[in-house]
């Protein structure tokens, strides 16, 4: 090709490749060229996805070790924090306000700091979701990897904080006179049913806040109403127990009360499988299994669109 | 031609490419909050959002073992026709085909300020796709090539505490440690002293000599000159000239009045 004139560009401009007289689709097929940037098959996905795991795992470690690297106290702040946390909910409700009503005293606290650590846990990812594309765009626009990586890495991120914040609810169960028996071991089927639905939900609001950034801003609303709907303060069949009977079964069935409350079944003592809602473990693994497939075959869909301004 | 004594492979061809950006809240000079307002409230299509057309229907064919250079002026499209090429920006209209995967020298965007260089090391690699034993393999490689100890046990502080020059020049390292089919570099060879500068321009000359094509998009017409045989001319994002570098920096110069 040593033509250099305007010719030989407007030649290929017609998608003719100048010595086959095939046109661009033709060439690429005949030399086996695929199209750049196209979605993969869902399987594919799934296998590039896995085979990024190293990745995932290690963005996700990377950005909390340097959420506090700044600090002089450094690492010690991913237990201080759900500690002054819970300090400040124990001082508040516990203390000042007593909305133990109908929950004896020692099972009022760690069931306080239980529904506070937990819920924590679905807002910090569904916030850290919105983000997860329309916050990182330079990295999507410069590297290649499957896009699902990402929001995946933030849900991971916030399991992480939250093994720290058992530390402390552990602390504050066994003040309190809940202490490790058989019945903790239910803790682990909790987590990994709540990190499923937690990370399908950041998938979701990943794919949703790449396209409609404003989700940063409205999503804390829609959650702090979410969490005074799902009991994190109060114990819902007490609270509304002269209300209707479908109210509270809607409240209590909802996802994030459903794993907080079999957390605190796990955990405490005092709050015994009557407090719970018919089929509360079938209950807890569909919410699981919907949102963490669904979110993820929806998030997959847009995969090619990511990166666009 | 096809028969000659080398056979000219395709490894990357745009058909008619178009690259749309779109931005939002710049429709207007105004970005107070009424403006906003009467923004969402008068209907129209796609309110508040200007679109930057930045590539207008770019086609060619690049073939295995070219070095093809993208030279043109501040935002005539260069950089958004290589992520396009990379299939990071999603296309308009037309399309790309690609021999496996281009990549994009640079892992900058991965990176995080507040870990050590070694914490950076490891995860720009992974970033980049690269397995765990990969990156145990060419670590100490890694960090010798950027020279960030050679005034101290630096690889272990935080990149924060780097200068400017330091940071670039671990950057860079990090970036040219895989190897890759298509490689597109934008503009990365002016980082470091001249030292550190030399010896990129030498690890660039191997990574051309490993991948199958490369791009490089640059300033510099001499370094252009010095790894390219081939030149895309970009302005205001439609292919202006595409021919041998010499034809087209003659023309390229006489345009920029050099």
């Amino acid at each position: 090709m040593s033509e250099t004139t305007h010719d030989a560009t407007v030649a290929l401009g017609t998608g003719v490749s100048p010595e086959e007289g095939l046109t661009a689709a033709g060439l690429a097929a005949r030399y086996g060229l695929t199209v750049s940037g196209a979605r993969p098959s869902l399987a594919e996905y799934v296998r590039q996805l896995w085979d990024r795991r190293h990745f995932i795992l290690a963005f996700s470690r990377a950005k909390l070790t340097a959420q506090y690297s700044q600090a002089k106290l450094g690492q010690l702040w991913q237990v201080a924090t759900p500690l002054l946390n819970a300090a400040v909910y124990f001082f508040i409700f516990g203390m000042i306000l007593k909305a133990n009503r109908g929950l004896d005293h020692d099972v009022y606290i760690p069931f306080l700091v239980t529904g506070v650590f937990v819920f924590t846990f679905t807002q910090s990812s569904v916030m850290a979701g919105v983000r997860a594309i329309s916050g990182n765009l330079g990295l999507v626009r410069a590297l290649h990897f499957p896009r699902a990586s990402l929001p995946i890495s933030f849900a991971l991120q916030q399991l992480q904080q939250l093994l720290y914040s058992m530390i402390v609810l552990f602390a504050v169960a066994a003040a309190f006179g809940s202490y490790p028996d058989l019945s903790w071991l239910l803790i682990v089927p909790v987590l990994v049913l709540q990190f499923l639905f937690n990370t399908g939900l950041a998938l979701i609001f990943a794919r949703a806040g790449s396209r409609t950034p404003d989700l940063a801003q409205l999503m804390p609303f829609v959650m702090r109403t979410w969490m005074y709907a799902s009991g994190v303060m109060f114990s819902i069949p007490i609270f509304l127990a002269d209300k209707p009977q479908w109210l509270a079964n809607v409240l209590q069935l909802n996802p994030a009360a459903i794993y907080m409350d079999l957390m605190r079944f796990a955990l405490i003592e005092g709050y015994g499988s009557e407090n719970l809602p018919d089929h509360a473990w079938a209950v807890a693994g569909g919410w699981a299994a919907l949102i963490a497939l669904g979110g993820f075959v929806y998030f997959w869909k847009a995969e090619e669109r990511y990166g666009r301004g | 031609m096809a028969e000659q004594h080398e056979e000219r492979i395709p490894t990357v061809i745009a058909d008619e490419l178009h690259i749309v950006y779109r931005v939002h809240g710049a429709k207007t000079g105004k970005g107070s909050a009424t403006a906003a307002l009467s923004r969402i409230l008068k209907r129209g299509e796609e309110r508040g959002v200007r679109k930057v057309h930045a590539v207008k229907g770019v086609s060619f064919v690049a073939y295995r073992g070219e070095a093809i250079g993208l030279i043109g002026s501040n935002g005539s499209g260069k950089s958004t026709l290589l992520r396009a090429i990379a299939g990071l920006l999603p296309a308009e209209s037309g399309r790309v085909y690609t021999n496996g995967q281009p990549s994009l020298l640079g892992v900058n965007a991965a990176l995080m300020n507040d870990l050590t260089g070694e914490r950076n090391v490891i995860l720009g690699g992974l970033a980049m796709g690269m397995s765990r034993e990969q990156i145990k393999e060419r670590y100490q490689g890694i960090v010798d090539f950027s020279g960030i100890n050679e005034k101290g046990d630096f690889i272990t502080l935080p990149m924060r505490t780097y200068s400017s020059g330091m940071a670039a020049r671990l950057r860079f390292s990090i970036a040219a440690a895989k190897d890759h089919d298509v490689l597109m570099i934008d503009e990365a060879l002016a980082t470091g002293d001249r030292k550190f500068q030399i010896r990129s321009e030498e690890r660039i000359r191997e990574l051309r000599k490993q991948a199958g094509t490369v791009f490089l998009v640059s300033h510099s017409n001499k370094s252009i000159r010095d790894t390219c045989d081939r030149v895309l001319w970009l302005e205001r994002g439609e292919l202006r000239l595409d021919g041998p570098t010499e034809e087209v920096l003659k023309e390229y110069e006489k345009f920029t009045g050099k």
